[in-house]
């Protein structure tokens, strides 16, 4: 594991780190003082692009670079939206932020605020999360009791006031402009673009929308500097830092680690997550970044021969030794996401996952766009028929038109995120796909089988 | 039944309106404050909510309607929401639904016979990485093993509903 002392998660084992007092005594506040004191926004700004921080919510967007972006114009007001929906299937990252070190994230948002001029910041939460939604509201009253929050911050004369809002169940809100319609009180369904958010966002003002850990990361930067911080990561200077990373599945320790951008998959699995669950059940597939990433298969090499690939050096290499990046993983034909890999073991039957996950966007189209509610609903469909015993051979045919259909077609990326993991599913697991269709009967690998026996309290 | 909230709820009401610049942007939030009294989110409440922030009852169905943790029909003392999408059933999701579902005596979507639990299907809840789990009310229990849902379920039995 990395030698790097924890940043991210620094406060992560300390008793009552929620307290503003025992944050306080382990550094928390120090960066907002010094950022609201004796930081102009610009230069803040100028930190924050050179750390690069690469968007944690799931795009990848530079950070400082959507920044940039805001041009507010007379008698407009500029909103922060701090995006805490985190739904995206496997995604388990900022509720422990959240829980644990709520300072560290209106330490960020204070920083934030002052850096793009912002009076007003929204901390949007999903419902489901109550005492997420609790533990950052207590930890505001703690802030805005020693005035950190308020109209004086540190004494400075900018008000800054900052507010959660819960939602109340919709993974579609977690889409930056659903988001906001669901802040206006609104039906969450996605606007279209453009007019993107930095322009007229929140309450029609120009706003920045970003992700917690995003702004989690930014008293970091701040204390480090832009260039030392962007430079823990092992693929600086395109992709800065360090991050929160996220296993679930079959491994021994699942769990949310800390590391420097760009550790491989591999070492995720083996050396933060411990291994496989089961020894004799080697790894079969991992979901990289949440339910919307490609899958990977370890047994499939990178082919990149050609020296100015941007996966070259890791050519003739397995797919889970690429490192972990949001360009590494764009060339390798998935996405990085939200950096929270769900592992399956080889009991794991492809057909029955995807369709695990299928169900699951059926359920979450918000029913605007006509490619995305009807599509999602077909491949449900399809899968069922497949799964259930009656899959056709043109089935698999079938699945593949109607993602590509749904991709590039509707107003938000919700669509595209639906099509692209069934067409990774299908396109690395054809076989079983295809096999499941001859078979003429329902599949018998139910991929919640090989931990049955763990929930039933033996050893499996 | 005419609705109304009791005085305290009200001036939680009167807070939150302070954080937006207009009243439309409370609703979510109302709804919630509305439904921890109430329980769910019946015509009466709609009717309320439409008045108290000015808006037509059909804008305020419309958002009612839109999200799945706003109960459009009354509920049991508890709501038990089991995950199962992927990470949670990699872990036995499946057993969780099943054990509850002929504990309880209800399927998912169903009310115990008793009144004390519906039982609902969830979606991924953030808790990936301690699946399998279950939500009840506003608790997240996480880790299970059928022994532990057991006594967890056992520990809801004697306590007061939800909603007060
Ligand atoms: C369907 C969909 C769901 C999304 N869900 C989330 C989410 O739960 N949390 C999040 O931070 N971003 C989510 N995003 C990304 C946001 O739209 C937006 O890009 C992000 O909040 C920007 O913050 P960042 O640049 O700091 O990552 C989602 C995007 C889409 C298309
Ligand atoms: S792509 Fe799907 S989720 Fe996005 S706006 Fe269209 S229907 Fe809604
Ligand atoms: S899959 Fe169950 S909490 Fe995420």
């Amino acid at each position: 594991m990395s030698e790097q002392k924890p940043l991210l998660t620094s406060r992560y084992e300390i008793p009552n780190a929620h307290t503003i007092e025992v944050a306080e005594k382990h550094g928390a506040y120090k960066s907002a003082r010094k950022a609201l004191l004796t930081m102009k926004p610009e230069d803040i700004r100028a930190e924050v692009k050179k750390a690069s921080i690469r968007g944690r919510g799931g795009a990848g967007f530079p950070a400082g670079v959507k920044w940039g972006f805001l041009n507010p114009q007379e008698g407009e007001q500029v909103y922060l939206v701090i995006n805490g929906d985190e739904s995206e299937p496997g995604t388990f990252k900022d509720r422990t932020i959240l829980n644990v070190d709520p300072h560290r994230l209106i330490e960020g948002i204070l920083i934030t605020c002052w850096a793009i001029g912002a009076h007003t910041a929204y901390v949007y939460i999903r419902g489901e999360l109550a005492h997420s939604i609790k533990s950052l509201d207590a930890a505001l009253a703690e802030a805005r009791a020693k005035g950190y929050v308020g109209e004086k911050p540190f004494g400075k004369p900018f008000e800054i006031q900052i507010y959660t809002h819960s939602g109340a169940g919709a993974y579609i809100c977690g889409e930056e402009t659903a988001l906001l319609n669901s802040l206006e009180g609104r039906r969450g369904e996605p606007r279209l673009k453009p007019p993107f958010p930095a322009i007229k966002g929140a309450f029609d003002q120009p706003t920045i929308v970003n992700n917690v850990e995003t702004i989690a990361a930014v008293p970091d930067v701040i204390e480090m500097g832009g260039e030392p911080w962007c430079n823990l990561s092992r693929l600086a200077p395109a992709d800065g830092g360090v991050r929160l990373y996220g296993i679930s599945g079959h491994v021994k320790r699942p769990g949310i680690y800390e590391a420097p951008v760009g550790i491989t998959m591999r070492e995720l699995i083996d050396v933060y997550g411990g291994g496989m669950l089961h020894d004799d059940r080697p790894l079969k597939a991992v979901i990289p970044g949440g339910s919307s990433t490609p899958v990977l298969r370890p047994d499939l090499k990178v082919d990149a021969k050609k020296a100015d690939h941007p996966l070259h050096p890791w050519h003739g290499q397995s797919e889970i030794d690429v490192p972990m990046g949001v360009d590494t993983y764009r060339a390798l034909g998935t996405m990085l996401g939200t950096c929270c890999a769900i592992v399956m073991d080889s009991s794991v039957n492809m057909v029955e996952a995807c369709r695990n996950l299928m169900r699951f966007y059926q359920h979450e189209s918000c029913g605007q766009c006509t490619p995305c509610r009807e599509g999602t609903g077909w491949l449900l469909d399809t899968l069922d028929e497949i799964c259930e015993g009656r899959g056709r051979p043109e089935d698999v045919h079938r699945l593949v038109e109607i993602a590509n259909n749904m991709m590039g077609n509707t107003i938000c990326a919700f669509a595209d995120g639906t099509a692209m993991p069934l067409l990774g599913f299908v396109q690395k697991f054809r076989e079983e796909f295809v096999a499941a269709v001859e078979k003429g009967r329902p599949l018998q690998a139910r991929h919640d089988d090989s931990t049955a026996a763990l929930v039933r309290g033996r050893a499996a | 039944m005419a609705f109304a909230l009791t005085p305290e709820r009200e001036r939680e009401v009167d807070e939150l309106l302070t954080h937006y610049p207009n009243k439309r942007a409370a609703l979510i939030p109302v709804l919630w404050i509305c439904q921890r009294q109430h329980g769910w989110i019946s015509p009466e409440v709609v009717a309320w909510v439409a008045q108290r922030l000015e808006l037509s009852t059909a804008v305020v169905t419309g958002v009612v309607t839109f999200y799945t943790m706003f109960f459009q029909h009354p509920v049991g003392s508890h709501v038990i929401w089991v995950c199962r999408t992927l990470s949670c059933d990699l872990r036995g999701a499946k057993v969780i639904q099943d054990h509850l579902e002929e504990k309880l005596g209800c399927h998912a979507g169903g009310t115990s016979k008793d009144g004390k639990f519906t039982l609902l299907k969830a979606e991924c809840l953030a808790a990936c990485g301690q699946a399998p789990m279950v939500q009840i009310d506003d608790d997240y229990h996480e880790n299970l093993t059928l022994e532990k849902l057991d006594q967890i379920i056992e520990s809801y039995r004697g306590t007061p509903s939800a909603q007060e």
